[in-house]
């Protein structure tokens, strides 16, 4: 390419290039804020990251493809699944929701694989022989399946699902039905939350002992809302919370007959 | 009888002459076909669940369009001009009552039309691909869940809102804007560039510099523990280089992060706002330039 600037002319393009890049300076300042606002641009890319996904992969994320990396190492977290890698799967999982912290499906399934699939893989590791040991492992994978949903639910904090989907690791995975209430509670108070999920809530009090009164009144409260919640899990439990709190028979609202309880939840 | 100072006009055949240069030329169709192989193949790549399909699909379509929207805009504006100079076809035009300014304006139209060709086709083929899918898994949902009628309701519901959202629009819309200001930034830095390698090398420095500019302007702004070198470092990267992860939004709204629209309308002004600067700048240097 041919031809030449004067240097005086190059010097007075970048002084205005100075000027008009403080001029807009406080709007980009306000535009990063109302962004932050509105729930973008809240990823801090820091050092820990980049040793987490390599130069390359940091160079992406800063670059405006954060999406696509964490796309990619989701992918390379499944392939760790197949391999029953359960450590690289951890520190992938924590890589691709620091990435793309808004995105529940992460939390969801990261949070699914530690407290399920690892910790039971971990329960039956024929290669451990001590039983404590099994066990206390198994019960690391829970708790780092929980640590994910609360993390999750911080950084999503409007969403509904990643509240019932620690009700339903305290449910299943703990047995922890004070704490199980509590999140389904949490969840069902979101207008978009399902229908269920309130059921969830009163199901798992009735199995909290001393709350008989908080469960009875849930439950006879989702009763009179109509047919449609009348489900056998929530008449059985109705009946049986109407027997341990002795419930004069004339506000019962189911019978009096031998309350056979079943464990099921839907 | 004396020409008038700014003719629509000129400017506009010069910008349906250098968008009809630019998709002639391999590279286009190289990187385009590239780009919808991408998205086409998108919905292939996971299948884990439905949520997790949708995630891939949008996460590697928009990526695709994104990569592509920002290399063909620097790549096709820097060699521009150093074309036009090669092929003394610059002399031709400047010869004629046509000043510089509307030269460079129809050059940089040139390049937004072909952008934004790019972007309706792979947004379309996209848009396309992401409806499909969301049929075939409405489908399967249908078929499969025997449950009651709120669950199934619950269901669909979960599939719509995990596959288009209308944030997709705006969020495709803003890839545009980048690579506008993008080409323009490029055209800028072509007018005083010494070859088109050279430009294009800058202008990608300026990319990877425009992406750290917030990092750089959070700590001069902090101004915590700082030389006063490294103020004033840090103060020239954030006042030169535009912030352009203002215009990555798509990572979010792929996410389920709601786009409002005052956010929206501000980051295109903000955009348009850098290309016209860039764009007066680039005047500013090629009016004096000897060719």
């Amino acid at each position: 390419m041919t031809g030449r600037i004067a240097p005086i002319r190059l010097l007075g393009a970048t002084v205005m290039l100075t000027i008009v890049g403080a001029v807009l300076l406080p709007w980009e300042i306000q535009l990063q804020k109302s962004g932050r606002e509105a729930g973008f641009r809240t990823v801090a890319l820091d050092l820990s990251l980049r040793e987490q996904i390599g130069q390359s992969g940091f160079l992406a994320a800063l670059s405006g493809f954060r999406s696509p990396v964490a796309a990619f190492l989701w992918i390379k977290s499944h392939i760790a699944w197949e391999n029953t890698e359960w450590g690289r799967m951890a520190a992938l999982f924590e890589t691709v929701t620091t990435l793309q912290p808004h995105t529940r499906l992460y939390w969801d399934i990261a949070a699914w694989h530690m407290a399920w699939n690892a910790s039971m893989a971990a329960e039956q590791d024929k290669n451990q022989q001590s039983e404590v040991l099994r066990q206390r492992t198994s019960s690391q994978y829970i708790d780092l399946g929980q640590d994910i949903l609360e993390r999750g639910i911080r950084n999503n904090p409007k969403d509904y699902y990643l509240y019932e989907r620690l009700g339903i690791l305290l449910r299943d995975r703990r047995k922890d039905h004070a704490g199980a209430a509590e999140a389904f509670t949490k969840a069902a108070s979101f207008s978009d939350a399902p229908a269920y999920v309130k059921r969830f809530a009163a199901y798992e009090m009735a199995q909290v002992p001393g709350r008989e009164r908080e469960a009875y009144d849930r439950l006879k409260a989702l009763y009179v809302e109509g047919e449609k919640q009348r489900l056998p899990t929530l008449l059985k439990l109705l009946g049986q919370m109407e027997e341990k709190l002795r419930i004069p028979e004339g506000e019962r609202v189911k019978p009096r007959q031998p309350a056979v309880i079943n464990q099921s939840h839907r | 009888m004396k020409a008038p100072i700014f003719s629509t006009a000129r400017v506009m055949a010069i910008g349906r002459n250098t968008f009809t240069e630019l998709v002639r030329q391999k590279v286009f169709y190289f990187l385009l076909l590239f780009a919808l192989i991408m998205i086409g193949s998108s919905s292939f790549l996971a299948k884990i669940s439905f949520q997790g399909e949708f995630q891939m699909l949008k996460d590697v379509a928009l990526g695709a369009m994104s990569v592509f929207l920002c290399l063909l805009a620097i790549l096709a504006t820097a060699m521009l001009l150093p074309r036009d100079l090669e092929e003394r076809t610059i002399f031709t035009i400047l010869s004629k009552p046509v000043p510089r300014y509307e030269y460079l304006l129809g050059k940089l139209l040139g390049v937004v039309m072909m952008l934004a060709l790019s972007t309706v086709v792979m947004g379309m083929l996209f848009l396309a691909v992401l409806l499909m899918r969301e049929q075939v898994v409405l489908a399967d949902t249908h078929r499969s869940l025997a449950g009651s009628p709120q669950e199934l309701a619950a269901a669909i519901a979960e599939v719509k809102r995990s596959a288009f959202t209308w944030d997709l629009i705006p969020g495709m819309a803003i890839l545009l804007v980048k690579s506008v200001l993008l080409a323009s930034l490029t055209l800028f830095i072509s007018t005083f560039a010494t070859s088109g390698i050279f430009a294009i090398l800058v202008a990608a420095c300026a990319y990877f510099i425009g992406h750290l500019q917030v990092t750089a302007r959070e700590y001069w702004l902090s101004g915590i523990g700082m030389h006063w070198w490294t103020r004033l470092f840090t103060a020239l990267i954030a006042l030169i280089f535009p912030d352009l992860q203002a215009f990555n939004l798509t990572d979010d709204i792929v996410a389920g992060v709601h786009l409002p629209m005052d956010v929206f309308w501000q980051t295109v002004a903000l955009g348009g706002a850098y290309a016209s600067v860039y764009y007066a700048l680039a005047c500013f240097l090629f009016q004096n330039r000897e060719l």
